[in-house]
């Protein structure tokens, strides 16, 4: 066995929620005491949420990855395997069917570096991308490479990067500015925090890149405020490349000067869209305006601005020190390259993938998702968060590619993919996003702000079953107005989780309207609960547990449940370790 | 594309204030700073904020109740957020925010009367993995179930008598 080299702690947000830092406090302390001197490297999230917490032990021609870890199972590693020269078997993971089918373009460094350190980043390759474009290549040879590789906006839209580039490039100077999107709002979706989390530089250097080639001078990271440890880290990151003439006046000695600067959003889903961030980087509301001008004639403050998305610009070193082509090589059709996802939801490997375009949903939910939580029937699959649909099973076999996707209804978007199983309803599914798409409509456009309100309500009468088969055709007419009369990409697609699953599942919305039941038994006002005086052993658990009484004496030693008193809370059926509680939808049947 | 970019160039920005002089960009960062300092914005933050960015009080009033980050209102000592992300509403998160309602005895937005505790829902955490997931001042939990939230709650409790 070959000596060890390091051990990686994974300390991203995730990580960190499931005990990271108790687990590396243990690490320390237990090496320490062993006085073993063996470097500990804090690096980012390499995507196996699942797993979390994760602990790398790395050696000269082996990587040993644990999982699921917690102060005891990490003293353990230290004394059993750092000193004692044996894996332990029992809290190994196994990283093969995870990453074997995956291409890491933008997670490269995720999990493998340490975010804080420039040095991990240059020592991989990093800012090299940034120095020859410097030294060798011209802005229009920038461009060309980038367009040449097909790359497509990363944030939902799917707009040329390499055009997006030369629109701005054509304005005329000398105050433009680079945006970097990082307003990562989409439910379900986390890879932008993960990248600025585990490798900040790369996108540093992605804007410096961008800069160079429109010509801009100001860089702007527009990241969520809900994201403290990405804030932090990027500042980090800002002040040490600026520090080592990476960032600020003439970078690595060329004629080209770039600043960056961090503004935290405040929590709105709509300064997602360009022109709504705009407006939020000048202080005001965030609501979007008509186009054109486009943000690349006038943006911040009224000067050329490009936006792009976090991945987007992710990419952008990787493609300009391996070319165009080795991009292009990966991927489908129009859409070249990878993706990023975020799975979750119904699925056994939770955490961020990245694949090249074109593989199938099918693909990724099996064999990289390891498949549905206790193997049950996968049912849909969510992509795109609220302006995406719901892909039924039927149409496992979509290849992920813009096109290809978009004729499902659902859309790439940003990259969240949310498992559904027998167990998820679809109308609450519908219901959910639409909830959030009203309350974050900017309350502009009038079919955004009043249609998706009515959309809800209607919604909502369907789930609690006092909806009539009326509502149906009324929801998809006023979802189909909603999407053609609204300004921005909020409005326009708000409806999409409500045309796909109306499209997909009519007949689940039909048990909810006409037989008034809940299939997957997830709208409570639909289920019955009863107990089964077989199963019951008379603890009254659920007597404690039922928060209005409904529950009392039967005949015999059990408990009866009043109809008219329950409120559908489902708490007896949570406290029962019998299994006694049974629940029943739809009409009635007679006896 | 020969059409779109002639217009481009037509309409280059001809607006050419500088960068520096933009006050009213401070808003958002000021607004910040101050929820930060006090844990909420109140009416005499919102005067100092117009007074140096040179807007009006309804402005910055109108730039705070549009974000859902700022509370114009005190919270309570600690602050409950549920995630209410697609994984977490998948995996439960509607029964864990009503056995929290229910413990608490408030609703969304609102703090108990002793002033322990604020509920509030938070649009995603982003550690969907550990759905249903939930943040109590700066400590996640993850796989939180209704039945265990009182546990979680009464540590809090138990801290606030000692």
């Amino acid at each position: 066995m070959s000596a060890i080299r390091e051990i990686r702690v994974g300390l991203a947000t995730c990580g960190i929620a499931a005990g990271a830092d108790r687990v590396l406090r243990t690490l320390t302390d237990s090496l320490s005491s062993a006085g073993m001197d063996v470097p500990i490297r804090k690096v980012g999230c390499v995507g196996m949420c699942y797993n979390e917490p994760l602990v790398d032990v790395v050696t000269d021609d082996d990587v040993v990855t644990y999982g699921n870890l917690d102060e005891q199972s990490a003293g353990r590693i230290v004394t059993e395997h750092v000193v004692g020269g044996q894996p332990l078997d029992a809290f190994r993971v196994d990283t093969d069917g995870f990453l074997s089918r995956q291409v890491r373009i933008v997670l490269e460094n995720c999990g493998i570096i340490d975010p804080e350190s420039l040095e991990d980043y240059r020592r991989n390759g990093g800012y090299d991308g940034l120095q020859r474009v410097l030294t060798e290549l011209s802005r229009q040879d920038v461009i060309e490479t980038i367009t040449e590789s097909g790359l497509r906006g990363r944030g939902g839209g799917g707009f040329p990067t390499g055009l997006k580039w030369s629109l701005a490039e054509r304005e005329a100077g000398p105050d433009k500015y680079v945006i970097c999107n990082a307003d990562e709002g989409d439910p379900g979706a986390f890879m932008d925090r993960s990248v600025l989390e585990g490798d900040p530089h790369r996108v540093l250097e992605g804007m410096a890149i961008a800069g160079y080639a429109i010509g801009a001078t100001h860089g702007i990271i527009y990241v969520r405020a809900e994201y403290p440890l990405a804030i932090a880290r990027l500042k980090r990151a800002i002040a040490d490349a600026t520090q080592a003439g990476l960032l600020g006046p003439r970078v690595l000695g060329a004629d080209f000067s770039f600043e960056i600067k961090i503004k935290a959003g405040a929590g709105a889903f709509v300064c997602g869209e360009e022109t709504a961030l705009i407006a939020s980087i000048e202080g005001r509301r965030g609501m979007p305006r008509r186009r054109p001008p486009y943000p690349s004639q006038s943006g911040v403050w009224g000067r050329p601005t490009c936006i792009n998305n976090v991945e987007t610009l992710a990419n952008v070193p990787w493609i300009v020190r391996h070319g165009a082509d080795a991009f292009a090589s990966y991927g489908m059709g129009k859409s070249r390259g990878t993706k990023v996802f975020a799975l979750a939801g119904r699925i056994r490997h939770s955490g961020l993938i990245e694949v090249p375009m074109g593989m199938t949903i099918r693909e990724i939910v099996y064999d990289i998702g390891g498949g549905i939580l206790d193997d049950r029937p996968l049912k849909a699959v969510q992509m795109g968060g609220p302006s995406g649909g719901c892909i039924p099973e039927a149409l496992a076999d979509t290849p992920v590619d813009y096109e290809e996707l978009k004729t499902t209804g659902a859309i790439v978007g940003s990259g969240g993919m949310i498992v559904l199983d027998d167990s998820s309803c679809m109308v609450d599914i519908a219901r959910f996003f639409l909830d959030f798409t009203q309350k974050e409509s900017c309350g502009k456009c009038t079919f955004c702000r009043i249609g998706t309100k009515r959309m809800l309500e209607m919604l909502t009468r369907i789930s609690r079953g006092e909806g009539v088969l009326e509502d149906l055709d009324a929801l998809i007419d006023l979802g189909e107005k909603v999407k053609a009369n609204s300004l921005c990409g909020l409005g326009q697609t708000a409806p999409n989780p409500v045309l796909t699953t109306t499209k997909y599942f009519r007949d689940e919305y039909v048990a909810h309207l006409v037989d008034k039941a809940c299939p997957a038994k997830v709208c409570k006002p639909l289920l019955r609960y009863a107990i089964d005086p077989d199963t019951c052993r008379d603890c009254k658990l659920c007597v404690k547990g039922c928060p209005t009484g409904a529950i009392t004496q039967g005949d015999g030693a059990y408990q009866v449940i009043d109809p008219e008193t329950c409120v559908q809370c489902g708490r007896c059926e949570q406290v029962c370790p019998f299994g006694a509680i049974a629940v029943e939808t739809g009409k009635v049947e007679a006896r | 594309m020969n059409t779109l970019s002639s217009s481009v160039r037509r309409t280059t920005s001809a607006d050419s204030s500088p960068p520096g002089g933009h006050r009213q960009g401070n808003i958002i960062p000021l607004l910040q700073e101050a929820q930060e300092a006090r844990g909420y914005i109140s009416e005499e933050h919102i005067d100092k904020v117009a007074r140096a960015t040179g807007v009006s009080a309804s402005v910055v009033y109108g730039v705070a109740t549009f974000y859902s980050q700022f509370r114009l209102r005190a919270p309570g000592r600690h602050v409950i957020r549920v995630c209410e992300g697609t994984a977490c509403h998948v995996l439960g998160a509607g029964d864990v925010l009503e056995a929290l309602k229910m413990h608490l005895g408030i609703d969304v937005g609102g703090t108990t009367g002793d002033g322990l505790f604020s509920l509030e829902s938070v649009r995603c955490l982003g550690c969907c993995s550990l759905a249903p997931a939930m943040v109590i001042d700066e400590e996640t939990y993850g796989r939180v179930t209704p039945s265990n939230v009182g546990k979680i709650l009464d540590a809090y409790r138990k801290e606030a008598i000692e």
